[in-house]
């Protein structure tokens, strides 16, 4: 392809080349299981705790806090089922919200099925949760607050601080799932009262295949994979070490400049919004106007739907995401955008542009350019324009 | 994702519009699931369709069934434009995802709604054809339950 315009930064994010750097000798050179005796395998152990420390550090928790998982689903995973585990004597209902990813609300349906009561809290027209339904949903038996820290689809930052202030005053886990958010905005697990977090490594410029969950001293969950006695024996398995440095390189990357980082991608942001709300009739912004990761646009298009203009896009070089359900292969749209009270017809037309630190305003340019071409192109197929049109009439 | 046809069809849609006083007009689909086709025809006295045209709101799937459906109509008899099913579109374009079969019965039942359009509209009979459904969803087999 001659031009890529790569707007999809939270699908996922290009391994920076520095990171690949520090990564290669322990594919060829250092190859040895950290776990081993011998001293070649030292530098493989080194590397591994490096890592931890950088993300630890990061996220103001301490060292053996962090578990290195095989990704943000794994640790999700891990996170809801092994609390319903180690606390299901003392309670069986689990507090969520309904615009969580699939990899939270499919394990909480799961664990609905295990016998526990699983409360999924509205939240408002911005995608943000209403802290006095939180308390509210609080029971005698409530183990679990699991709520995430950003929105993969429409960018909204929960106040997490709140709740895990809320949580801890009610004497209940809080777990966020902080794989949009960890090394684009300030978390610090201390002060946000968090005692579980999930984070992903190929969200910050780091490899796939690689994930943390932090999970506070003094909380008894148990491993979820079994095996080996890797990670505290906590999640058995032989270190991703390749990986695991990686991802400490990307973070180690993405906290020296993150200032910077959330400044330029927030003002880029929203040169693309004021853009996109001023040149193109019948549009929304979805998602909070302000309290939005710095990267994250998001838009319903009225009267079209967006598979077809995602594969306009395509064809200009520009990759975008949708919440239409023929992205999917659903028959509903998504289901962020169906929480926020979008119709169903509309939230058919949304796109997600996901800038990076790279991104640059000539692309950002292109881009609404050709947005606002292929948008007309669609409207003058579309019927639903074609009514609406005569009824304006 | 899909073939070479589909991807043309989408790109340079056929006969993309509307009908002034179309003999037939016929309106499937609905906006909840991201599809809806509108087809117009006019139908000479000898019962030929001499012009379909055709608005699309839906995904690239969407757009190039419809877009294949007016081509496989226009010059046929009402007789024969009934034949032509959500197969035949399929095969027309090379094939489509399974995810995207929906698409062509959208593009059959977009015909027949029109073509009961006309029917109504001249009083008459078209032999093989009922009333359509409005919505596909209830023609289609309910999606597999997850694990």
């Amino acid at each position: 392809m001659s031009k890529l315009i790569y707007l999809d930064n939270a699908a996922t994010t290009q391994v920076y080349p520095e990171v690949v750097d520090a990564m290669k000798p322990f594919f060829t050179e250092y190859y040895g299981n950290p776990s081993a005796v011998y001293s070649f395998a030292s530098e493989a152990n080194k590397a591994v705790t490096g890592s931890r420390e950088i993300i630890a550090k990061a996220l103001g928790a301490k060292t053996e806090e962090i578990y290195f998982t095989g990704g943000g689903s794994e640790s999700d995973n891990w996170a809801l089922k092994a609390t319903a585990d180690a606390y299901g004597d003392k309670g069986k209902h689990i507090i969520t919200t309904k615009i969580e990813h699939h990899a939270i609300l499919h394990t909480a349906e799961y664990l609905e099925k295990k016998g526990f009561e699983v409360t999924y809290l509205d939240v408002d027209e911005d995608g943000v949760v209403r802290l006095d339904e939180l308390k509210a949903a609080i029971r005698p038996d409530t183990i679990l607050i699991s709520v995430m820290t950003a929105n993969n689809e429409i960018g909204t930052i929960q106040p997490i601080a709140e709740i895990g202030k809320i949580a801890k005053e009610n004497g209940v886990l809080f777990h966020t799932d902080a794989v949009q958010a960890f090394g684009h905005i300030p978390i610090n697990v201390d002060e946000m009262n968090i005692d579980m977090l999930s984070a992903s490594g190929h969200k910050v410029n780091g490899p796939k295949g690689i994930g943390i969950m932090y999970i506070r001293k003094g909380i008894k969950i148990n491993s979820f994979i079994h095996g080996g006695s890797q990670e505290r024996s906590r999640r058995a398995g032989t270190h991703n070490v390749p990986g695991i440095v990686g991802y400490g390189k990307a973070i180690e990357l993405a906290t020296t400049n993150m200032e910077d980082r959330i400044k330029y991608e927030t003002e880029l942001r929203d040169y693309l919004i004021e853009r996109v709300l001023k040149e193109i009739p019948h549009v929304r912004l979805n998602g909070h106007r302000t309290d939005r990761l710095p990267n994250n646009a998001n838009f319903c298009f009225r009267f079209i739907e967006g598979e077809s203009l995602l594969i306009l896009l395509d064809q200009k070089g520009i990759c975008g995401s949708s919440g239409s359900a023929c992205t999917s292969g659903a028959l509903d749209p998504s289901h962020v955008l169906l929480a926020i009270g979008l119709p169903h017809e509309i939230a058919h037309g949304s796109l997600r542009l996901t800038l990076s630190e790279k991104t640059t305003k000539e692309e950002i340019d292109y881009t609404v350019d050709e947005l606002k071409k292929n948008i007309e192109r669609l409207r003058k197929m579309s019927p639903l324009y074609e009514d609406f049109i005569k009824q304006a009439v | 994702m899909y073939s070479e046809k589909v991807m043309d069809h989408f790109n340079n849609p056929r006969n993309v519009g509307e009908i002034e006083n179309a003999s037939g007009v016929g309106t499937v689909g609905n906006a909840k699931c991201g599809d809806i086709m509108r087809m117009y025809l006019d139908i000479d006295d000898n019962e030929t369709i001499t012009e379909a045209k055709f608005k699309t709101f839906g995904c690239g799937a969407a757009v190039a069934t419809s877009s294949m459906a007016t081509e496989l109509v226009k010059g046929k008899t009402v007789k024969e434009a009934l034949e032509v099913t959500n197969k035949a579109v399929m095969e027309a374009l090379d094939g489509l995802p399974p995810v995207k079969v929906h698409c062509s019965l959208l593009a059959e039942e977009a015909i027949h709604a029109a073509l009961w359009d006309y029917s109504q509209k001249n009083n008459i009979e078209i032999e093989g054809l009922e009333k359509p459904v409005t919505d596909i969803g209830e023609k289609e087999e309910a999606p597999e339950e997850e694990y």
